[in-house]
Protein backbone atom coordinates (compact mmCIF):
# COMPACT_ATOMS: atom_id res chain seq x y z
CA UNK A 1 0.00 0.00 0.00
CA UNK A 2 1.26 3.45 -0.95
CA UNK A 3 2.35 5.60 1.93
CA UNK A 4 0.20 8.42 3.22
CA UNK A 5 2.63 11.00 1.95
CA UNK A 6 2.61 9.60 -1.59
CA UNK A 7 -1.15 9.57 -1.75
CA UNK A 8 -1.38 13.10 -0.43
CA UNK A 9 1.12 14.36 -2.95
CA UNK A 10 -0.70 12.65 -5.79
CA UNK A 11 -4.01 14.11 -4.68
CA UNK A 12 -2.57 17.61 -4.65
CA UNK A 13 -1.14 17.16 -8.11
CA UNK A 14 -4.48 15.97 -9.48
CA UNK A 15 -6.35 18.84 -7.91
CA UNK A 16 -4.01 21.45 -9.39
CA UNK A 17 -4.49 19.83 -12.79
CA UNK A 18 -8.20 20.05 -12.21
CA UNK A 19 -7.90 23.77 -11.57
CA UNK A 20 -6.20 24.19 -14.92
CA UNK A 21 -8.76 22.17 -16.85
CA UNK A 22 -11.56 24.02 -15.12
CA UNK A 23 -10.08 27.36 -16.11
CA UNK A 24 -9.54 26.19 -19.68
CA UNK A 25 -13.13 25.08 -19.86
CA UNK A 26 -14.34 28.51 -18.76
CA UNK A 27 -12.10 30.25 -21.25
CA UNK A 28 -13.32 28.15 -24.14
CA UNK A 29 -16.93 28.65 -23.07
CA UNK A 30 -16.47 32.40 -23.41
CA UNK A 31 -14.61 32.05 -26.70
CA UNK A 32 -17.32 29.75 -27.99
CA UNK A 33 -19.97 32.35 -27.22
CA UNK A 34 -17.98 34.96 -29.11
CA UNK A 35 -17.45 32.67 -32.08
CA UNK A 36 -21.16 31.84 -32.17
CA UNK A 37 -22.13 35.53 -32.23
CA UNK A 38 -19.67 36.10 -35.02
CA UNK A 39 -21.09 33.24 -37.04
CA UNK A 40 -24.58 34.62 -36.54
CA UNK A 41 -23.56 38.09 -37.73
CA UNK A 42 -22.14 36.80 -40.98
CA UNK A 43 -25.09 34.57 -41.76
CA UNK A 44 -27.03 37.13 -43.83
CA UNK A 45 -24.03 37.66 -46.04
CA UNK A 46 -23.67 33.99 -46.84
CA UNK A 47 -27.36 33.52 -47.45
CA UNK A 48 -27.42 36.31 -50.03
CA UNK A 49 -24.16 35.09 -51.50
CA UNK A 50 -25.53 31.60 -51.88
CA UNK A 51 -28.73 32.89 -53.51
CA UNK A 52 -26.84 35.00 -56.02
CA UNK A 53 -24.53 32.19 -56.99
CA UNK A 54 -27.47 29.84 -57.38
CA UNK A 55 -29.22 32.36 -59.61
CA UNK A 56 -26.13 32.74 -61.67
CA UNK A 57 -25.46 29.03 -62.03
CA UNK A 58 -29.05 28.19 -62.82
CA UNK A 59 -28.70 29.91 -66.17
CA UNK A 60 -25.08 29.13 -66.78
CA UNK A 61 -25.60 25.96 -68.81
CA UNK A 62 -23.67 27.02 -71.87
CA UNK A 63 -21.09 29.32 -70.36
CA UNK A 64 -17.49 28.32 -70.71
CA UNK A 65 -15.69 29.38 -67.55
CA UNK A 66 -13.04 27.11 -65.98
CA UNK A 67 -14.55 27.56 -62.52
CA UNK A 68 -17.58 25.47 -63.38
CA UNK A 69 -15.96 22.78 -65.53
CA UNK A 70 -14.19 19.61 -64.49
CA UNK A 71 -10.48 20.14 -65.01
CA UNK A 72 -8.02 17.79 -66.63
CA UNK A 73 -5.34 18.43 -64.05
CA UNK A 74 -5.32 15.65 -61.46
CA UNK A 75 -3.62 17.66 -58.70
CA UNK A 76 -5.77 18.63 -55.78
CA UNK A 77 -5.35 21.34 -53.22
CA UNK A 78 -6.79 20.78 -49.78
CA UNK A 79 -7.16 23.66 -47.38
CA UNK A 80 -7.10 22.12 -43.92
CA UNK A 81 -8.26 24.04 -40.91
CA UNK A 82 -7.14 22.82 -37.51
CA UNK A 83 -6.06 24.57 -34.33
CA UNK A 84 -2.74 25.87 -33.10
CA UNK A 85 -3.23 24.37 -29.68
CA UNK A 86 -4.05 20.88 -28.58
CA UNK A 87 -6.17 19.66 -25.66
CA UNK A 88 -9.30 19.78 -27.76
CA UNK A 89 -10.25 16.11 -27.79
CA UNK A 90 -10.42 14.63 -31.26
CA UNK A 91 -10.79 17.98 -32.98
CA UNK A 92 -7.48 18.01 -34.86
CA UNK A 93 -7.09 14.32 -35.52
CA UNK A 94 -10.60 14.06 -36.95
CA UNK A 95 -9.77 16.57 -39.68
CA UNK A 96 -6.49 14.84 -40.45
CA UNK A 97 -8.17 11.43 -40.51
CA UNK A 98 -10.58 12.79 -43.10
CA UNK A 99 -7.67 13.42 -45.45
CA UNK A 100 -5.74 10.23 -44.76
CA UNK A 101 -8.86 8.09 -45.13
CA UNK A 102 -10.02 9.80 -48.32
CA UNK A 103 -9.24 7.88 -51.48
CA UNK A 104 -7.03 10.62 -52.92
CA UNK A 105 -3.49 9.68 -53.88
CA UNK A 106 -1.00 11.16 -51.44
CA UNK A 107 1.25 12.25 -54.30
CA UNK A 108 -1.52 14.30 -55.91
CA UNK A 109 -2.30 16.44 -52.91
CA UNK A 110 -1.03 19.88 -52.00
CA UNK A 111 -1.91 20.88 -48.47
CA UNK A 112 -2.66 24.51 -47.73
CA UNK A 113 -2.53 24.47 -44.01
CA UNK A 114 -4.11 26.53 -41.27
CA UNK A 115 -3.31 25.36 -37.74
CA UNK A 116 -0.06 24.05 -36.31
CA UNK A 117 -1.46 20.80 -34.93
CA UNK A 118 -2.78 19.64 -38.26
CA UNK A 119 0.50 20.51 -39.89
CA UNK A 120 2.47 18.40 -37.43
CA UNK A 121 0.24 15.39 -38.00
CA UNK A 122 0.18 15.70 -41.78
CA UNK A 123 3.91 16.30 -42.07
CA UNK A 124 4.60 13.16 -40.10
CA UNK A 125 2.41 11.21 -42.49
CA UNK A 126 4.39 12.53 -45.44
CA UNK A 127 1.98 14.96 -47.05
CA UNK A 128 3.23 17.86 -49.09
CA UNK A 129 2.57 21.12 -47.22
CA UNK A 130 2.51 23.78 -49.91
CA UNK A 131 1.68 26.78 -47.79
CA UNK A 132 1.05 27.51 -44.17
CA UNK A 133 -1.23 30.18 -42.74
CA UNK A 134 -1.25 28.93 -39.16
CA UNK A 135 -1.37 32.42 -37.69
CA UNK A 136 -4.97 32.64 -38.91
CA UNK A 137 -6.10 30.02 -36.42
CA UNK A 138 -5.53 32.53 -33.62
CA UNK A 139 -7.38 35.42 -35.18
CA UNK A 140 -8.47 36.39 -38.66
CA UNK A 141 -10.53 38.92 -40.56
CA UNK A 142 -12.17 38.81 -43.96
CA UNK A 143 -9.07 40.21 -45.68
CA UNK A 144 -7.17 37.09 -44.58
CA UNK A 145 -9.72 34.86 -46.24
CA UNK A 146 -9.31 36.91 -49.42
CA UNK A 147 -5.55 36.41 -49.27
CA UNK A 148 -5.80 32.64 -48.91
CA UNK A 149 -8.43 32.45 -51.60
CA UNK A 150 -6.34 34.46 -54.06
CA UNK A 151 -3.35 32.21 -53.51
CA UNK A 152 -5.51 29.16 -54.27
CA UNK A 153 -7.20 30.70 -57.29
CA UNK A 154 -3.88 31.73 -58.81
CA UNK A 155 -2.76 28.11 -58.79
CA UNK A 156 -6.10 27.06 -60.22
CA UNK A 157 -5.98 29.67 -62.99
CA UNK A 158 -2.48 28.62 -63.97
CA UNK A 159 -3.65 25.05 -64.23
CA UNK A 160 -1.36 23.73 -61.49
CA UNK A 161 -4.28 22.29 -59.61
CA UNK A 162 -7.56 20.96 -60.92
CA UNK A 163 -9.65 20.77 -57.77
CA UNK A 164 -9.80 22.65 -54.53
CA UNK A 165 -11.15 21.09 -51.35
CA UNK A 166 -11.51 22.36 -47.86
CA UNK A 167 -11.31 20.15 -44.76
CA UNK A 168 -12.71 21.73 -41.63
CA UNK A 169 -14.95 21.02 -38.69
CA UNK A 170 -18.58 21.92 -39.07
CA UNK A 171 -20.23 23.30 -35.97
CA UNK A 172 -23.56 21.54 -35.52
CA UNK A 173 -24.14 22.54 -31.92
CA UNK A 174 -22.20 22.93 -28.72
CA UNK A 175 -21.89 19.22 -28.12
CA UNK A 176 -21.49 17.94 -31.64
CA UNK A 177 -19.00 18.92 -34.27
CA UNK A 178 -18.33 17.08 -37.47
CA UNK A 179 -15.24 17.11 -39.63
CA UNK A 180 -16.15 17.50 -43.30
CA UNK A 181 -14.37 17.61 -46.63
CA UNK A 182 -16.00 20.04 -49.04
CA UNK A 183 -15.27 20.69 -52.69
CA UNK A 184 -14.80 24.39 -53.39
CA UNK A 185 -13.82 24.37 -57.04
CA UNK A 186 -14.84 23.63 -59.70
CA UNK A 187 -18.43 24.43 -58.84
CA UNK A 188 -20.62 22.02 -60.75
CA UNK A 189 -23.94 23.69 -61.57
CA UNK A 190 -25.86 20.39 -61.54
CA UNK A 191 -25.11 19.92 -57.83
CA UNK A 192 -26.62 23.29 -57.12
CA UNK A 193 -29.78 22.77 -59.09
CA UNK A 194 -30.37 19.55 -57.19
CA UNK A 195 -30.10 21.42 -53.90
CA UNK A 196 -32.70 23.90 -55.02
CA UNK A 197 -35.32 21.24 -55.67
CA UNK A 198 -38.46 21.73 -53.66
CA UNK A 199 -37.74 24.95 -51.84
CA UNK A 200 -36.35 26.85 -54.81
CA UNK A 201 -38.10 29.89 -56.24
CA UNK A 202 -37.85 29.57 -60.01
CA UNK A 203 -39.70 32.85 -60.65
CA UNK A 204 -36.94 34.81 -58.99
CA UNK A 205 -34.36 32.89 -60.92
CA UNK A 206 -35.69 34.00 -64.26
CA UNK A 207 -36.04 37.63 -63.31
CA UNK A 208 -32.51 38.50 -62.26
CA UNK A 209 -30.38 40.33 -64.82
CA UNK A 210 -26.67 40.96 -64.80
CA UNK A 211 -25.10 44.22 -65.79
CA UNK A 212 -22.17 42.46 -67.38
CA UNK A 213 -22.18 39.32 -69.55
CA UNK A 214 -22.87 36.12 -67.62
CA UNK A 215 -19.47 34.58 -68.12
CA UNK A 216 -17.73 37.66 -66.80
CA UNK A 217 -20.12 37.82 -63.87
CA UNK A 218 -19.29 34.21 -63.08
CA UNK A 219 -15.60 34.89 -63.33
CA UNK A 220 -15.95 37.72 -60.81
CA UNK A 221 -18.52 36.28 -58.45
CA UNK A 222 -17.24 32.73 -58.07
CA UNK A 223 -13.99 33.90 -56.41
CA UNK A 224 -16.07 35.98 -54.00
CA UNK A 225 -18.21 32.94 -53.34
CA UNK A 226 -15.16 30.79 -52.64
CA UNK A 227 -13.75 33.46 -50.34
CA UNK A 228 -16.99 33.58 -48.41
CA UNK A 229 -16.94 29.79 -48.07
CA UNK A 230 -13.40 29.90 -46.74
CA UNK A 231 -14.33 32.63 -44.29
CA UNK A 232 -17.41 30.71 -43.22
CA UNK A 233 -15.35 27.58 -42.70
CA UNK A 234 -12.88 29.53 -40.56
CA UNK A 235 -15.67 30.92 -38.42
CA UNK A 236 -17.20 27.46 -37.98
CA UNK A 237 -13.83 25.90 -37.27
CA UNK A 238 -13.10 28.38 -34.49
CA UNK A 239 -16.49 27.71 -32.93
CA UNK A 240 -15.93 23.95 -33.24
CA UNK A 241 -12.45 24.17 -31.77
CA UNK A 242 -13.75 25.89 -28.68
CA UNK A 243 -16.74 23.59 -28.45
CA UNK A 244 -14.49 20.55 -28.66
CA UNK A 245 -12.08 21.96 -26.11
CA UNK A 246 -14.91 22.84 -23.79
CA UNK A 247 -16.16 19.27 -23.87
CA UNK A 248 -12.71 17.76 -23.50
CA UNK A 249 -11.93 19.98 -20.55
CA UNK A 250 -15.29 19.30 -18.98
CA UNK A 251 -14.72 15.56 -18.99
CA UNK A 252 -11.14 16.08 -17.79
CA UNK A 253 -12.45 18.08 -14.86
CA UNK A 254 -14.98 15.37 -14.07
CA UNK A 255 -12.34 12.67 -14.24
CA UNK A 256 -10.11 14.66 -11.91
CA UNK A 257 -13.00 15.01 -9.49
CA UNK A 258 -13.53 11.27 -9.49
CA UNK A 259 -9.83 10.62 -9.02
CA UNK A 260 -9.62 13.04 -6.11
CA UNK A 261 -12.52 11.25 -4.46
CA UNK A 262 -10.80 7.91 -4.83
CA UNK A 263 -7.48 9.22 -3.58
CA UNK A 264 -9.12 10.83 -0.56
CA UNK A 265 -10.70 7.51 0.33
CA UNK A 266 -7.35 5.76 -0.03
CA UNK A 267 -5.66 8.43 2.04
CA UNK A 268 -8.16 8.15 4.86
CA UNK A 269 -7.86 4.40 4.85
CA UNK A 270 -4.10 4.63 5.02
CA UNK A 271 -4.34 7.14 7.88
CA UNK A 272 -6.71 4.90 9.80
CA UNK A 273 -4.47 1.93 9.12
CA UNK A 274 -1.46 3.72 10.50
CA UNK A 275 -3.32 4.82 13.63
CA UNK A 276 -4.57 1.29 14.25
CA UNK A 277 -1.09 -0.04 13.76
CA UNK A 278 0.37 2.48 16.22
CA UNK A 279 -2.26 1.59 18.81
CA UNK A 280 -1.61 -2.12 18.39
CA UNK A 281 2.08 -1.49 18.83
CA UNK A 282 1.55 0.54 22.01
CA UNK A 283 -0.80 -2.03 23.51
CA UNK A 284 1.54 -4.84 22.57
CA UNK A 285 4.43 -2.90 24.18
CA UNK A 286 2.43 -2.25 27.37
CA UNK A 287 1.43 -5.88 27.61
CA UNK A 288 5.03 -7.01 27.19
CA UNK A 289 6.15 -4.81 30.10
CA UNK A 290 3.39 -5.91 32.54
CA UNK B 1 -47.99 59.52 -50.41
CA UNK B 2 -44.89 61.50 -49.75
CA UNK B 3 -42.38 58.78 -49.07
CA UNK B 4 -43.52 56.50 -51.88
CA UNK B 5 -40.13 56.95 -53.51
CA UNK B 6 -38.33 55.27 -50.64
CA UNK B 7 -36.98 51.75 -50.80
CA UNK B 8 -35.11 49.45 -48.44
CA UNK B 9 -31.37 49.37 -48.47
CA UNK B 10 -29.31 46.78 -46.72
CA UNK B 11 -25.54 46.69 -46.66
CA UNK B 12 -24.06 43.48 -45.35
CA UNK B 13 -20.43 42.55 -44.86
CA UNK B 14 -19.14 39.16 -43.80
CA UNK B 15 -18.45 40.57 -40.35
CA UNK B 16 -21.50 42.67 -39.59
CA UNK B 17 -24.68 44.28 -40.82
CA UNK B 18 -23.22 47.57 -41.93
CA UNK B 19 -26.34 49.57 -42.60
CA UNK B 20 -30.06 49.01 -42.88
CA UNK B 21 -32.62 51.66 -43.65
CA UNK B 22 -34.71 53.53 -46.20
CA UNK B 23 -33.34 55.54 -49.08
CA UNK B 24 -34.64 57.45 -52.08
CA UNK B 25 -31.43 57.07 -54.04
CA UNK B 26 -28.25 55.06 -53.81
CA UNK B 27 -25.15 55.80 -55.88
CA UNK B 28 -21.96 53.78 -56.27
CA UNK B 29 -19.36 52.65 -58.78
CA UNK B 30 -19.67 49.44 -60.74
CA UNK B 31 -17.44 47.73 -63.27
CA UNK B 32 -19.44 49.46 -66.00
CA UNK B 33 -19.37 52.94 -64.51
CA UNK B 34 -21.27 54.97 -61.98
CA UNK B 35 -24.75 53.87 -61.10
CA UNK B 36 -27.57 55.68 -59.34
CA UNK B 37 -30.55 53.61 -58.26
CA UNK B 38 -34.07 54.84 -57.63
CA UNK B 39 -37.14 52.89 -56.57
CA UNK B 40 -38.56 50.31 -58.98
CA UNK B 41 -35.30 49.55 -60.68
CA UNK B 42 -35.33 46.35 -62.73
CA UNK B 43 -33.76 43.36 -60.98
CA UNK B 44 -30.04 43.63 -61.60
CA UNK B 45 -26.84 42.27 -60.15
CA UNK B 46 -23.75 44.41 -60.49
CA UNK B 47 -20.11 44.04 -59.50
CA UNK B 48 -18.72 46.88 -57.42
CA UNK B 49 -15.59 48.87 -58.18
CA UNK B 50 -13.87 50.97 -55.52
CA UNK B 51 -15.76 54.23 -55.12
CA UNK B 52 -17.85 56.41 -52.89
CA UNK B 53 -21.25 55.10 -51.88
CA UNK B 54 -23.88 57.75 -51.31
CA UNK B 55 -27.19 57.02 -49.67
CA UNK B 56 -29.77 59.77 -50.05
CA UNK B 57 -32.68 59.22 -47.77
CA UNK B 58 -34.86 60.80 -45.14
CA UNK B 59 -31.90 62.28 -43.32
CA UNK B 60 -28.65 63.86 -44.39
CA UNK B 61 -27.03 62.05 -47.36
CA UNK B 62 -24.58 59.45 -46.10
CA UNK B 63 -21.20 58.67 -47.60
CA UNK B 64 -19.11 55.55 -47.25
CA UNK B 65 -16.01 54.17 -48.93
CA UNK B 66 -17.01 51.01 -50.75
CA UNK B 67 -14.12 48.91 -52.03
CA UNK B 68 -15.26 45.54 -53.22
CA UNK B 69 -18.26 43.30 -53.46
CA UNK B 70 -21.44 43.19 -55.49
CA UNK B 71 -24.95 44.48 -55.26
CA UNK B 72 -28.28 42.78 -55.81
CA UNK B 73 -30.91 45.27 -56.91
CA UNK B 74 -34.61 44.50 -56.70
CA UNK B 75 -37.51 46.93 -57.30
CA UNK B 76 -38.10 47.66 -53.62
CA UNK B 77 -34.86 46.57 -52.06
CA UNK B 78 -31.14 46.95 -52.67
CA UNK B 79 -28.73 44.56 -51.00
CA UNK B 80 -25.08 45.46 -51.17
CA UNK B 81 -22.77 42.59 -50.40
CA UNK B 82 -19.69 44.54 -49.46
CA UNK B 83 -16.46 42.72 -48.84
CA UNK B 84 -14.82 45.91 -47.63
CA UNK B 85 -16.69 49.07 -46.68
CA UNK B 86 -15.94 51.90 -44.26
CA UNK B 87 -17.72 54.95 -42.85
CA UNK B 88 -15.73 58.17 -43.25
CA UNK B 89 -15.23 58.24 -39.48
CA UNK B 90 -13.38 54.95 -39.66
CA UNK B 91 -10.87 56.23 -42.19
CA UNK B 92 -7.45 57.53 -41.27
CA UNK B 93 -6.86 60.38 -43.73
CA UNK B 94 -3.09 60.58 -43.35
CA UNK B 95 -2.74 56.84 -43.84
CA UNK B 96 -4.88 56.95 -46.98
CA UNK B 97 -2.81 59.80 -48.39
CA UNK B 98 0.39 57.94 -47.66
CA UNK B 99 -0.80 54.80 -49.36
CA UNK B 100 -1.93 56.86 -52.36
CA UNK B 101 1.56 58.31 -52.71
CA UNK B 102 3.15 54.91 -52.34
CA UNK B 103 0.90 53.43 -55.01
CA UNK B 104 1.57 56.31 -57.38
CA UNK B 105 5.30 55.89 -56.91
CA UNK B 106 5.04 52.18 -57.54
CA UNK B 107 3.14 52.79 -60.77
CA UNK B 108 5.50 55.56 -61.88
CA UNK B 109 8.62 53.52 -61.17
CA UNK B 110 7.46 50.74 -63.52
CA UNK B 111 10.13 48.27 -62.57
CA UNK B 112 9.49 44.87 -64.13
CA UNK B 113 8.70 43.19 -60.82
CA UNK B 114 6.00 45.69 -59.87
CA UNK B 115 2.60 44.14 -59.57
CA UNK B 116 0.74 46.75 -61.59
CA UNK B 117 -2.69 45.36 -60.85
CA UNK B 118 -2.09 45.45 -57.14
CA UNK B 119 -0.68 48.95 -57.23
CA UNK B 120 -3.60 50.28 -59.23
CA UNK B 121 -6.11 48.64 -56.90
CA UNK B 122 -4.30 50.20 -53.94
CA UNK B 123 -4.38 53.57 -55.66
CA UNK B 124 -8.08 53.27 -56.40
CA UNK B 125 -8.80 52.34 -52.81
CA UNK B 126 -6.80 55.26 -51.46
CA UNK B 127 -8.50 57.75 -53.79
CA UNK B 128 -11.88 56.36 -52.86
CA UNK B 129 -11.11 56.67 -49.17
CA UNK B 130 -10.01 60.27 -49.58
CA UNK B 131 -13.04 61.16 -51.69
CA UNK B 132 -15.43 59.79 -49.14
CA UNK B 133 -13.98 62.01 -46.41
CA UNK B 134 -14.44 65.19 -48.40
Amino acid sequence: MASMRDIKRRRESVSSTQQITKAMKLVSTVKLQRAKTRALKSKTYFQSMYNTVTHLLAKSGTIDVPYIKEQECKRKAILTITSNRGLAGGYNSNVVKLITKSNFDKEDIDIYNIGRKGRELLERKGYNIKADYSELADGFCYADAIKVCNALLREFDEGNIGEIYIAYTNFKNTVSQEAILLKLLPVIPEDFVKDEDGDGTPDDLLMMNFEIPDDEALRLIVPKYVTSLIYGALVEAVASENGARMQAMDSATNNAEEMIGRLTLQYNRARQGSITQELTEIIAGAEAIS
Amino acid sequence: MEDSNLFDIKIVTPERLFYEGKASMVEFNTTEGELGILKNHIPLTVIIEPGVLTITGEEQPKNAALHAGFAVIEPDCVTIMAEIIEWPTEIDASRAEESMKRAQERIAAKSPDTDLDRASVALKKAICRLNSIK
